[in-house]
């Protein structure tokens, strides 16, 4: 098929929260024409699977001027939208089994508080009083307060329709088959033949980014994970903070929150099989079955409530548990944001903005040197390259 | 064997037909004693003491069962401790305890989110 | 070679039959089943200490109910039998179980696995039917059947397929008040349709028997309405049930219970997370777990019989579960489940054929009335066990894109609450593809995920 290329100033190829923030602040706030290419539908994939914690606390200490960007915009999001993305600003709380633990939880208080983010400690006894669903076995939590939680499977589709209203282009059922440099312009093929052309190019696809930057001559180690997620039925609204658990041991991992419904949402400890190529990714039932041991071993009256369904989602993993955030190295015009680690909703809007930013200006104006693609090509320059 | 109860008047939903010639059990339905017939599932004999299984939680009011297979798990009870029980398919025993709402030990309401419903700010 | 290891999900005509091959052939199969008994639904077992006859159970079908019912008990020795046990789940070559009171997890490793797991009414949404009162026609049938009761003191049965005229016969005979039997077919099939029908004369005439006695003792009979709504309150349920009949005018009916469905509706939840692919049927308008005629899954080791791949009915799945065993047994290179495989895989096809005919009839016969779906009003509720209505489904194809009924359950929460789709999926993919003007095999179908049904968060993991 021989067809005229769309062109636009930018061409982000990814329609998950990374693509679609991204889209809409180039659009409102620089003006700059965009185009999105999404292979499937918008947000379909771990930007609408995750768990939705909107937390700054627990992060590692170099994201949390991004994150701190991320929940300005979370505390307008549905005005920014105009729609309500169910984002509830009652706190992040993590919880612990150990002593040892409480004192990592405490040193964590004092790390992030020249980085503007207040938390609070609590002993078992003062858990107990404020929210009184603790076992025994927890000794200690940490409370973020300002943090909370939001709905992922609206947020993403919402986005994208903010940044369609704003003028950006967005295309879904568009899967790229290869993007290559024309002189100064990136041209995307679609696998239907369709041609998309910018000046700028920004990659935003997730678990499926290592081939991208491949090709561009700056490959990732990139593993795709399986987030074990599970919601309960509908109980009695009781609890207002996302709830994780704090510990070194992934078999204990846990994570919760309650929406306005009803409904707790949970996961957290071993990931599961997620197939990038077949776009499955799946739920083993041992996880699920350890999961709910966890559960009622952190809060007691979960003995009593009803499992009514799993799911799973493809994240993308980079090894170094550092995201991939910046310029390419290599080629210029050329931009990454992906390999979130299974924590990237919270951050999505500060990244969105941090990118158009980068973008448009060139500069930004949150540090984001510690998430460069770069970092690989020197761990990496010995190795045959993957074909 | 005890006489046979008489088909349920206003107080029940379902109509007894027959096989009322079995012996009587009793229990309690939020807190009210109550009487049932051995084999009796416990879907029936809430329909045949009252009109109604549990609520909604979503506002559109009674419910009643629905498929009665097991399927559509409408019929979700509690007895006083909070154990739930899927009432089409629990058959009922002597002493049973049943409630149609939810006891409040089942998932009590935080202290920190009652503070905020009083509109209190905790930090 | 080491005896093959297999395992029946479900006790009904399907399982039952399956469980007999394997028996037959030598083998001990596991045989799983949610229920405290075997048989299944139609011919589900009474309690122990009732007394009523299998004639006055099973009317026309007494002698087949006994004849499972021995034929199972005759093989509990024979077989690992594991009743009130749930399989919440499937992964390659293993059913995951948990037993229901004691929430005892097990997992059992299979060679082949023959699901028999049945069906459900198959439910269109009529305003209204989220009210205390409203039953599935075969919830009214398991009221009387096991435990004797009527759903109410004045019921009117409202839907279409045989078992609206069967449930209302049997609870005219019982001595229940039935007010009217409200069918949404037309009152003559269809030529094409009545050619299905005519593959089993016998079950036809049984049809027209039904209708006849029902007239007989003075019901009301109408056929070719729209169901407009369901009356009531939300504190007192049901008061009554208001249809437009053929010509065009309103009628209503007082009354305290509602028995409603249009058919059946394949469980086929445990096949999805066995990974079988599915294909859209257009004569029945759902999607059904692709089968070849031994019953064979697009899954190795998976086989699917009964009215949980193909609604054939209780004689249909009797031969569908023994075929289906025989398969697995061929399959797995066992020598006498060859032989025995080799001998009948004929004859059982050929019957399976026959009734298959029957039941594109009955499909043609008896529609499934989907355009209901598109002309419901905006707050009808579709969805009853999280109360969303055909307007917020529909918001989420205008407002927010939807195109795929997936996607729509994701905005809408159509399909997310305890059933699992079970009884709302069907309308709601036809309601998203009214809405976005598309044929509604474009718009997909729910996909099922774990549990099968609801898991208690105390169930225990085994050692």
């Amino acid at each position: 098929m021989n067809e005229v290329a769309q062109r636009s100033d930018v061409l982000i190829v990814g329609g998950g929260l990374m693509g679609t923030t991204t889209a809409l602040f180039l659009r409102r706030h620089h003006g700059l024409s965009v185009t999105l290419l999404e292979r499937e539908l918008i947000g379909r994939q771990a930007s609408g699977t995750n768990f939705g914690n909107v937390r700054r606390q627990g992060r590692a200490l170099e994201q949390i001027p991004l994150a701190n960007r991320a929940r300005a915009v979370w505390g307008r999001v549905n005005e920014l939208l105009g729609d309500d993305l169910e984002f509830v600003p009652y706190g992040h709380l993590r919880v612990c089994y150990t002593e040892a633990q409480a004192a990592t939880l405490e040193q964590h208080v004092r790390d992030v508080q020249p980085l503007g983010l207040d938390l609070r400690m609590f002993s078992a006894e003062a858990l107990r009083k404020r929210w009184g669903i603790f076992s025994d076995a927890v000794v200690a939590g940490s409370l973020s307060p300002l943090d909370g939680h939001a709905n992922p499977r609206i947020a993403g589709p919402a986005f994208g329709r903010a940044a369609q209203r704003a003028g950006a282009h967005i295309h879904e059922h568009s899967e790229v088959a290869h993007i290559e440099r024309d002189g100064a312009e990136f041209v995307a093929h679609t696998i239907d033949g369709r041609q998309y052309r910018a000046a700028q190019l920004l990659v935003t696809t997730g678990a499926w980014s290592a081939r991208f930057a491949q090709a561009f001559g700056e490959p990732v180690p990139l593993d795709a994970r399986g987030p074990q997620m599970g919601v309960t039925e509908p109980l009695p609204y009781a609890i207002g903070p996302s709830i994780g658990v704090s510990t070194p041991i992934e078999t204990e991992g846990l994570y919760f929150r309650q929406i306005a419904r009803g409904n707790i949402v949970f996961g957290g400890g071993l990931k599961g099989p997620a197939l990038a190529d077949a776009v499955r990714a799946y739920v083993k039932p041992d996880n699920t079955l350890r999961q709910l041991r966890e559960l009622r071993r952190v809060v007691p009256a979960f003995a009593n409530v009803q499992l009514i369904r799993v799911w799973s989602g493809i994240e993308g993993y980079t090894g170094d548990w550092v995201p991939v955030l910046g310029p390419s190295v290599r080629v210029p015009g050329l931009h990454y944001a992906f390999g979130f680690n299974g924590e990237g909703f919270a951050i999505s809007p500060g990244v969105g903005e941090v990118m158009a930013e980068l973008i448009a200006t060139g500069r930004t104006s949150t540090s984001i040197e510690a998430f460069s693609i770069g970092r690989f090509a020197e761990t990496l320059q010995d190795q045959p390259v993957a074909t | 064997m005890s006489k046979p109860l008489p088909p349920a008047g206003s107080g029940g939903r379902f109509v007894r037909l027959a096989e009322t010639d079995r012996p009587a059990l009793h229990l309690r339905i939020d807190g009210e004693p109550a009487t049932a017939l051995e084999g009796d599932t416990l879907l029936v004999a809430l329909l045949t003491h009252g009109r109604r299984v549990r609520t909604s939680e979503f506002g559109d009011g009674s419910r009643a069962g629905f498929c009665l297979m097991g399927a559509c798990q409408d019929c979700w009870v509690w007895d006083e401790a909070g154990q739930r029980l899927r009432a089409c398919s629990t058959v009922i025993t002597e002493g049973m305890t049943v409630r149609t709402t939810p006891p409040a030990s089942l998932w009590p309401v935080t202290p920190d989110v009652a503070a905020r419903e009083r509109g209190e700010v905790l930090r | 070679m080491t005896a093959p290891r297999v395992v029946v999900v479900g006790a009904g005509p399907a399982g039952v039959r399956a469980a007999q091959a394997l028996v037959e052939a030598g083998v001990r199969p596991i045989v799983i089943d949610e229920g405290r008994r075997d048989g299944g639904q139609i011919y589900r077992r009474q309690p122990d200490g009732f007394t009523r006859t299998h004639a006055m159970l099973y009317g026309s079908e007494a002698a087949k109910a006994q004849a499972l019912h021995h034929g199972f008990d005759a093989l509990r020795e024979h077989i690992d039998y594991r009743p009130e046990t749930l399989a919440w789940n499937v992964t390659a070559g293993q059913l995951h179980t948990v037993h229901a009171s004691s929430g005892e997890t097990a997992t059992l490793d299979f060679d082949a696995l023959i699901v028999c797991a049945g069906a459900t009414d198959r439910l269109m949404p009529v305003p209204g039917w989220n009210l205390a009162g409203c039953y599935s026609l075969g919830a009214a049938q398991i009221a009387l059947k096991a435990q004797a009761c009527a759903i109410g003191s004045r019921v009117v049965f409202m839907g279409s397929g045989p078992l609206l005229y069967l449930v209302a016969a049997q609870y005219l005979k019982a001595g229940a008040t039935v007010e009217a039997v409200l069918d949404t077919s037309p009152a003559m099939p269809t030529l094409t349709a009545l050619r299905g029908l005519l593959h089993r004369p016998r079950l036809l005439l049984r049809g027209l028997a039904l209708m006849a006695s029902l007239r007989l003792g003075g019901v009301k009979l109408m056929h070719a309405v729209a169901p407009l709504r369901i009356d009531g309150t939300p504190g007192g349920g049901v008061s009554g049930v208001v249809v437009r009949d053929a010509r065009g005018a309103e009628r209503a009916f007082a009354c305290d219970a509602v028995g409603m469905g249009w058919h059946l509706r394949a469980e086929t939840q445990l096949a999805d997370l066995a990974r079988c692919e599915f294909a859209f049927e257009p004569v029945s308008r759902q999607w059904l777990p692709r089968i070849d005629v031994c019953g064979r899954s697009s899954t190795p080791g998976v086989y699917l019989a009964g009215d949980g791949a193909r609604i054939l009915g209780a004689d249909g799945a009797e031969a569908a579960g023994r075929l289906a065993a025989l398969a697995a047994l061929h399959d797995l290179d066992h020598a006498r489940g060859r032989n025995l495989f080799a001998s009948e895989q004929p004859a059982l096809t050929r019957t399976l054929a026959t009734m298959n005919r029957f039941r594109e009839g009955l499909a043609r016969a008896f529609p499934w009335p989907h355009a209901q779906a598109a002309a419901l009003p905006s707050d009808a509720v579709v969805c009853r066990c999280e109360a969303v209505t055909a307007g917020e489904l529909r918001r989420s194809v205008f407002e927010l894109g939807s195109q795929e009924v997936n996607r729509a359950k994701a905005f809408s929460r159509v399909g997310m609450g305890r059933c699992q789709g079970r009884y709302c999926g069907h309308a709601a993919a036809e309601i998203v593809a009214a809405a976005a003007g598309v044929p509604v095999e474009l718009v997909g179908r729910l996909r099922g995920q774990a549990p099968i049904k609801p898991l208690m968060m105390s169930t225990q993991e085994h050692e």
